[in-house]
């Protein structure tokens, strides 16, 4: 029940908020923190109390029927990795709410309440285990999200609101069509009509079906994550949404897309995965230069932070389709610490157009002299995004590309360059703001200390990411080891013999003394 | 006893916390208290450690400590847990000690600076980054510490960053070197994969007993690292970011792109040393490199007027040799030539970093001259540093290191009579373009008038270095002539003997040789630079002159090859081409929609004249079926 209570608090948070929104202006934000924090109280707890249980399954599990005619029901479960992605999702809730404590001045009421739903959309996404209920909950993320962008956003955000949402609409409806015709086939198979996960992971279907079906939950997590092709309306959602937008955008979203790989594509189709690997890998590594490149060209402060995304999730979706325990590590501190780097990128470019009124890079130059704070957090958090060893984005990478070294060798070298354009984007984005000649002629103001607070959480953070990850792994472990038994189970053999190259490899050896 | 190992990389980063967290609020003397106080108790930990270590050697020969579990996973694990050997020792010694001399200059250098908590900040960042590179147990936590001195090089080769030449000049570093890296990062990968394992010891225990001398793996693995290494040592094809480095402070120059950091890649070649005899290919390939670097930087060195930049293009020079070195199986000559070159190339970029200071940064030589008349001192410690770079015979420090390496080049079972040769054309360019510094600089007609005299601060350090330049020699003696090892003796458990091929000559034929290569070097720069007999002016010479001036054109090239492609490739799809095929499709429903809605358009006619031809048309098709 604790789990169904995690999503009511955000539900019932947000309408409280507008409606206390027509009464004063400040309340909203209170009420937004005090379901956050709960929320956050409340995960944290479970967590201290299940951490230590070694079960390979899930933690927690909740189960209420809700449309029992078509086999609909409320299943809500909970693992290591969906509790990862909740501590992350409550984190960076409440940063988006504090971020936006002087930014958003009009409708608060409104605001509040589109971000809370859209928390409670991301929440249940986490933690559905029904695929109706999961659709349900990943169209609760976009409307909110809608009109967080094309209310609050900057000159051109009707456009990049409307390319958001239809983007991930269509691509939402391809997904519902593949899940319905799963649910037929599992139904057909075995006379029991049902949407549950569990059920539904051993369906037997033919090849062509499963690639068939795969593609259409691909194409919806795809286009989240995003991979290049259809990465288009991340620059334009990003760069127009509100800060709080961008955080939870770059943060949240697009690691629902890399969840939905893990959770549902790998266990529900480890076959056509399989199948599908060689090319996942190249848009894996497209992803990664082609976004680099962008990101090097841009002049424009925040789309250029955009384009760093399309890059770093292309690490996500060469891990996934590494199929091993390394990689997939990688994959999930990845997941984490992107949120938490760009997130804190994109922060400091909103309190920057805030103080200076442009986010174009040419009209900026020589602010370390005025802004210290601020350029040591550029700093720190550029070094983060090209991946400086010490931080949680090395981590990430590191064990993401070692991974698939022992997959595919020709596409971890290519991936690498990776690191090479990051380096390139990274250093332009300090050279160009904070370094060189001074070009700003009015005086501006470093950060309050409500900014500092929140960037010093977010430094503190990606620093423990960094150089105590181990609990991370611990928590993700059997999360992560379910998803790779079903390809193990599946293709037990065809997998040796994929990786044979290595076959004289011999047992990792454990460095203990 | 372990865990004061622990405390020598930790004062430094407490330094660089303190300073870089409080820096801004406390007074100028608190802050040098910090940051040069922190390097000095590292300074003095490692000594005390030292002494222990020497005095009561331990069975294998390193003490270790583990600190914790950095990761684990999927096979995969690393510690944070450092190792202190006899290798490890020598470079936290200089680390910490030629760093401590350089962080009380830098109290004088930098008093006057905004970012003075900033410089010392990072200084102390580098120490600790660099200490935790050469006590690293595994090489992910040394590639930590490897990024990490790359990142406060980055950092404080643009530490003047109002200047925009600066800034391009870190970056240049950064990304040159990272190129390296990530070829030393996929070496890494290929290393785990084989062994499963990226502890240094366990690697380098299992190599030998899986790999093949000479295959495939092994020649693969060195030549990865050894990417890494070319870009942090700044050696042949990746050197050309150091010259530019010079846009950093001198105490940056002299403790980062001289003594310390730029020789990590001599540290992992000698760490690895095994894989690399694995590898003979590689291995030879690291002689060849150092060989051609030698020879490269000498020539470009000979033609700078930029004092800092002759010691720059001198400093890749003198990494060549520590490279032919490691590369004929040298280690531990290689590891020595290290030592005495970071005494007397910081004491030389010091020096150099003085004068500037005090001609207000005039940085030509060709403007100055006569200096030692005013600057006593600096001109006698200088000269010492420049005796002991052109390796004069018998007094200076840089002879018995230098001589060793030329020795082994001919006499080692891998050297060659082209090995040596190289040496020994490299020996006499660096005595040329010393002397050349020298003569222009401190001798000759009075050019640019200095302001005023360095300090106690500044001096102290210098002679410090100049006393060390002399004396640091006399622990290696050559073998042919006394029984005086202290060196490679304390390195022998960590690296193998060298073996040697007798070639007949007498060793004492080669010192002989090289000492009149080096006086001759002396003197003829004498002659040209002094004497002014200059050989015969032809605008051919200029152009080759000028050839070197520029490093051998590997800029332009480099620009030319990889930095204006990019540049054009990022430029011309800057908009995202595949944004434009979905823009496209939005522009067909639009144009779609406007001739449609032509067709609503209010008229009668329209609307009777489509009616009767849509009857006409279904008519048509009735009748036909």
């Amino acid at each position: 029940m604790i789990l169904a209570y995690l999503i009511l608090i955000l539900i019932a948070g947000g309408l409280i908020a507008w409606l206390a929104g027509k009464w004063n202006k400040e309340l909203p934000r209170f009420i937004a923190l005090f379901a956050l924090f709960t929320d956050l109280f409340l995960t944290v707890m479970i967590y201290l109390q299940y951490s230590n249980s070694d079960t390979n399954d899930w933690m927690l599990v909740y189960s209420a029927s809700w449309i029992p005619h078509f086999g609909i029901s409320l299943y809500l479960a909970l693992d290591g990795l969906s509790i990862l992605m909740l501590l992350l999702t409550f984190i960076l809730g409440i940063i988006s709410v504090l971020i936006s404590w002087k930014e958003i001045d009009e409708h608060t009421g409104f605001f509040h309440f589109n971000i809370l739903w859209i928390l409670s959309g991301i929440t249940g996404v986490f933690l559905s285990l029904d695929l109706f209920l999961f659709y349900f909950f990943w169209e609760l993320m976009l409307i909110p999200m809608y009109f967080l962008i094309s209310i609050w956003g900057h000159t051109n955000r009707i456009y990049a609101s409307y390319k958001f949402f239809i983007y991930t609409q269509a691509s939402g409806l391809i997904m519902f069509l593949a899940i319905l015709v799963l649910y037929f086939i599992h139904g057909k198979n075995t006379g029991v009509y049902t949407f549950s996960y569990p059920e539904l992971i051993g369906t037997t279907m033919s090849p062509a079906t499963a690639i068939l079906l795969m593609l259409g939950f691909l194409v919806a997590f795809l286009v989240k994550l995003p991979v290049v092709p259809l990465h288009n309306w991340l620059p334009d959602a990003h760069t127009e949404a509100p800060t709080a937008g961008s955080l939870i955008l770059a943060g949240l979203l697009l690691k629902t897309g890399a969840y939905g790989l893990l959770r549902f594509v790998i266990p529900i189709f480890p076959e056509a995965s399989v199948t599908f690997a060689p090319f996942g890998m190249l848009l894996g590594v497209i992803g990664i230069l082609y976004g680099a490149k962008l990101a090097f060209a841009q002049t424009d402060l925040k789309r250029l932070v955009a384009y760093t995304s399309v890059s770093h999730m292309g690490f996500v979706i060469l891990g996934v389709y590494a199929f091993n325990e390394l990689a997939y590590q990688g994959v999930v501190m990845q997941m984490i610490a992107h949120a938490i780097s760009t997130g804190a990128l994109f922060i400091l470019v909103g309190q920057l157009q805030e103080r200076i009124h442009t986010r174009d890079i040419n009209r900026m130059g020589g602010l370390w002299k005025q802004v210290p704070v601020m350029g040591a957090i550029g700093l720190i958090f550029s070094m983060a995004s090209l991946g400086l060893p010490g931080l949680g984005n090395f981590v990430a990478e590191f064990l993401t590309l070692m991974g698939t070294f022992k997959a595919n060798v020709l596409m971890t070298c290519l991936a690498s360059l990776g690191l090479v354009g990051a380096t390139l984007y990274s250093l332009r984005i300090l050279q160009k703001v904070f370094y060189g000649k001074e070009r700003t002629v009015h005086v501006i103001k470093d950060l309050s200390l409500r900014e500092r607070m929140i960037a010093g959480v977010l430094i503190v953070a990606i620093v423990y990411l960094g150089l105590l990850p181990q609990q991370i792994f611990n928590t993700a472990k059997p999360a992560l080891a379910k998803s790779l038994n079903s390809i193990n189970n599946q293709s037990s053999g065809g997998k040796n013999e994929k990786s044979g190259t290595y076959n004289f490899v011999p047992e990792p050896v454990s460095t203990n003394q | 006893m372990e865990i004061y190992l622990a405390l020598i990389p930790i004062f430094p980063l407490l330094g660089f916390l303190i300073l870089s967290l409080t820096g801004f609020r406390l007074s100028q003397k608190a802050n040098a208290i910090v940051g040069a106080g922190s390097v000095g108790i590292s300074a003095l930990l490692t000594i005390i450690q030292g002494i222990a270590f020497l005095s009561s050697p331990t069975e294998d020969g390193a003490i270790s400590v583990r600190l914790w579990e950095w990761m684990n996973a999927g096979g995969f694990s690393a510690e944070i847990s450092l190792k202190m050997d006899a290798l490890s020792l020598i470079f936290c010694f200089v680390i910490t000690f030629v760093g401590f001399l350089i962080h009380i200059y830098s109290i004088e250098f930098m008093k006057n600076d905004d970012g003075f908590a900033r410089f010392f900040a990072y200084m102390n960042l580098f120490v600790s980054s660099m200490l935790i590179l050469v006590l690293a147990d595994n090489l992910v936590l040394l590639y930590l510490g490897w990024e990490g001195v790359g990142l406060c090089s980055y950092l404080l080769i643009g530490f003047w960053y109002k200047e925009p030449a600066n800034g391009d000049a870190a970056r240049k570093a950064f990304i040159i070197t990272r190129i390296g890296d990530t070829a030393m990062l996929l070496g890494l990968f290929l290393l785990f994969i084989s062994f499963g394992t990226l502890n240094i010891d366990q690697l380098m225990t299992q190599a030998p007993l899986i790999w093949e001398k000479g295959s495939m793996m092994p020649v693969l693995a060195a030549a990865l690292l050894l990417g890494g290494a070319l870009g942090k040592s700044a050696q042949l094809p990746l050197q050309t970011w150091l010259p530019d480095a010079m846009a950093g402070p001198s105490p940056v120059s002299a403790l980062i792109h001289a003594a310390t950091m730029v020789t990590a890649g001599v540290y992992l070649i000698a760490r690895s040393h095994v894989l690399f005899m694995l590898a003979p290919v590689v291995q030879t390939a690291v002689a060849i490199i150092g060989a051609l670097t030698l020879l490269i930087a000498g020539f470009s060195a000979l033609a700078q007027h930029d004092l800092k930049r002759i010691l720059a293009y001198s400093t890749i020079s003198q990494i060549g040799y520590m490279f032919l070195a490691l590369g004929i199986g040298a280690w531990s000559a290689g590891i020595f030539h290290f030592m005495i070159h970071a005494f007397f190339k910081a004491l030389l970029f010091l020096a150099a970093g003085a004068v500037i200071a005090v001609l207000d940064e005039e940085h030509d030589i060709i403007k100055m001259g006569g200096l030692r008349r005013k600057l006593p001192a600096i001109f006698i410690t200088f000269l010492i540093g420049s005796a002991s770079l052109s390796a004069l015979p018998l007094i200076t420090a840089g002879f018995y290191s230098k001589d060793q390496i030329l020795w082994f080049a001919w006499s080692s079972e891998n050297g060659s009579l082209w090995l040596w040769l190289a040496g020994i054309v490299g020996a006499f360019l660096t005595s040329l373009y010393t002397f050349r510094m020298v003569f222009i600089t401190f001798f000759g007609e009075t050019g640019t008038e200095p302001t005023h005299k360095p300090g106690k601060f500044m001096m102290i350090p210098i002679t410090i270095l100049a006393v060390l330049s002399i004396l640091g020699g006399f622990i290696e003696l050559p073998e042919s002539w006394a029984h005086l090892q202290l060196f490679s003796h304390s390195l022998n458990k960590v690296f193998p003997t060298i073996s040697l091929s007798h070639k007949g000559i007498p060793e004492i034929f080669f010192q002989i040789l090289s000492a009149v290569v080096a006086m001759s070097g002396i003197y003829i720069a004498w002659l040209i630079y002094l004497k002014k007999l200059k050989p015969a002016e032809s605008p051919s010479f200029d152009r080759i002159g000028h050839f070197f001036y520029k490093g051998w054109g590997f800029d332009k090239l480099y620009d030319f090859v990889i930095v204006k492609p990019v540049v054009w490739f990022s430029e011309i799809d800057k908009k995202d081409f595949i944004d434009s095929f979905f823009t496209g499709i939005t522009s067909v429903t639009f144009m779609f929609n406007r001739i449609l809605s032509l067709l609503q358009n209010g008229k009668l006619r329209w609307y009777v004249t489509a009616v009767a031809i849509g009857i006409a048309f279904i008519l048509t098709v009735m009748i036909n079926l």
